[in-house]
């Protein structure tokens, strides 16, 4: 079958929630994720560089698990709670993986940053003091042509550090108030 | 690198589901958690008409831990099955196995019996299917019926599902008391599809380094074109844990694989490759502390 004999398919309304904020938008059932959130919602900080799962820049947050937005239908993410790198931190606040990113010169380009940021917060969610070697493994779904690595390897010990302290600091914070 | 159009399908019950497949055929895919269908479908190998999205299907989403088996729903995710503790409990190769199975983010989305109803030779789940005896069961307009993994398996991406047809769940065999088992894979990168691999199950009595070994089967990842069980008992029987040597079974693996080359290694690399591999995991499965699979509770 073509494309020319098929009789356009049935738009459908999608509403996602993405970064705690709701949005509707009419697209074909074959809108990914990844195009839904960079054209229809414009956020763009979600990147993608493969389209067949194996780059990981286009990686998000379903309801607080990585997975990779290329590799997901529109239509197949309502009902769950998103989270891109739009909603990790902004340039006055960074996250934890963000300000650990800046500290480790863990990016170069940049054009695989958005997939590793979100793929580290989930993972220090999980592992809040992980070894280097730990941190080789959580990342070893994610390419980069930059950087060689090492310094991403640093900054996912890094982020977790600042993790850490933020909480002491904001229980402490809690405690004196 | 964007899919063809299709119709989207969600049936909300497996009667609904196995309905619209009825009714769309050949023309219709099942989808599943995607990670390997959608590739196909970005990359135009495929134009289904039709998905019949499984993901809201009630019912299909839990692993059951019973006497026999570890039954797995079709939208359990390769995540939620690799940690499940029950599971872990009665059938540690589950796990064992999962670990190996793509990138976290992959697991977190595709699913188990997804990744069976694929049956890529470099898969993992498909090995341990026919290593664990395990019954996939499917559900189609003609009803239930239930197919022993050891026959489920035709060829490279091919099994004896028929069109419209879904896996409803693949219940996975538990061992009897006393094996122990391993898996083992070499890939270029952790996550990657192995060059070779394998998953094993050894039968031992005893307890402590003065055990002995009375069998062991081995189910190899990339090696073979469909999921075999292969019997090392002949070579391996009669060791003890602590100081067996495995140097039996190069023979027998030899005459068991019969691996293709491709751009990551040859034919005869991946040959020496699956012989040193099931040398390892014997030793890593007998001397292992992992559960024995001898629990007869499961604690979910
Ligand atoms: C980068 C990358 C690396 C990967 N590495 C590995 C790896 O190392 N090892 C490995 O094993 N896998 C690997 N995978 C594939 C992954 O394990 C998939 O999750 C799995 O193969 C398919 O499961 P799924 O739920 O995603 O199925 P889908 O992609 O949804 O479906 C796959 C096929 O099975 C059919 N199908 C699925 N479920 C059913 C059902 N219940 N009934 C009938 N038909 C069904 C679909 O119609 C389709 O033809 C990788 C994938 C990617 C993208
Ligand atoms: S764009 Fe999704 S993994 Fe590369
Ligand atoms: S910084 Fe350029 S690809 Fe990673």
């Amino acid at each position: 079958m073509t494309d020319t004999d098929q009789t356009a398919p049935a738009l459908v309304d999608v509403t996602l929630r993405v970064n705690g904020v709701e949005h509707t938008r009419t697209v074909e059932p074959r809108r990914l994720l990844s195009d839904f959130l960079r054209h229809d919602l414009r956020l763009t900080g979600t990147h993608v560089g493969c389209e067949h799962g194996v780059c990981g820049a286009c990686t998000v947050l379903v309801d607080g698990d990585p997975m990779r937005s290329c590799l997901m239908f529109a239509v197949s993410a309502q009902e769950h709670e998103l989270t891109t790198v739009e909603g990790l931190g902004t340039q006055e606040a960074m996250g934890p993986v963000q300000q650990a990113f800046v500290e480790c010169h863990g990016l170069q380009c940049g054009f695989c940053t958005p997939g590793f940021v979100t793929t580290i917060s989930a993972f220090i969610e999980e592992n809040p003091d992980p070894t280097l070697e730990e941190a080789r493994e959580a990342i070893s779904g994610n390419l980069c042509r930059c950087t060689g690595y090492q310094n991403i390897c640093k900054a996912v010990v890094r982020a977790a550090e600042i993790r850490r302290e933020r909480s002491t600091s904001s229980t402490e914070a809690g405690e004196r108030a | 690198m964007k899919p063809a159009p299709f119709v989207h399908h969600s049936p909300r019950t497996l009667d609904e589901a196995v309905a619209v497949l009825g009714d769309v055929g050949h023309d219709g895919k099942v989808l599943a958690g995607g990670q390997s269908l959608i590739p196909v479908l970005n990359m135009r190998l495929a134009q289904p008409a039709h998905l019949v999205d499984i993901n809201r299907v009630a019912g299909l989403d839990t692993v059951t831990v019973t006497d026999t088996s570890v039954r797995v729903g079709a939208i359990v995710r390769h995540a939620q099955l690799e940690k499940h503790d029950g599971a872990y409990a009665v059938l540690p190769l589950l796990r064992q196995a999962l670990r190996n199975v793509a990138h976290p983010a992959i697991r977190n989305r595709g699913t188990t019996v997804g990744s069976i109803a694929h049956a890529d030779a470099a898969g993992e789940m498909p090995s341990i299917a026919v290593l664990t005896d395990a019954v996939i069961e499917a559900i189609g307009p003609r009803g239930r019926r239930e197919i022993a993994a050891r026959e489920f398996f035709e060829g490279p991406l091919q099994t004896l599902l028929e069109a419209d047809e879904i896996l409803e769940a693949v219940r996975f065999g538990r061992f009897a008391p006393g094996t122990r088992t391993a898996f083992l894979e070499s890939a270029r990168r952790h996550g990657d599809y192995a060059l070779a691999g394998l998953g094993v199950a050894v039968d031992v009595e005893g307890d402590g380094p003065d055990a002995v070994v009375r069998g062991a089967r081995a189910a190899y990842v990339s090696v073979t074109d469909i999921p075999v069980v292969l019997d090392l008992s002949e070579a391996v029987a009669g060791q003890r844990v602590s100081s067996a040597s495995w140097d039996g079974v190069e023979e027998l693996v030899q005459a068991g694989i019969a691996p293709e080359a491709d751009i990551h290694a040859s034919s005869d690399y991946r040959r020496a490759l699956a012989v040193e591999l099931t040398r390892r995991a014997l030793t890593t499965a007998a001397t292992t502390t992992e559960p024995a699979t001898t629990t007869t509770e499961g604690h979910a």
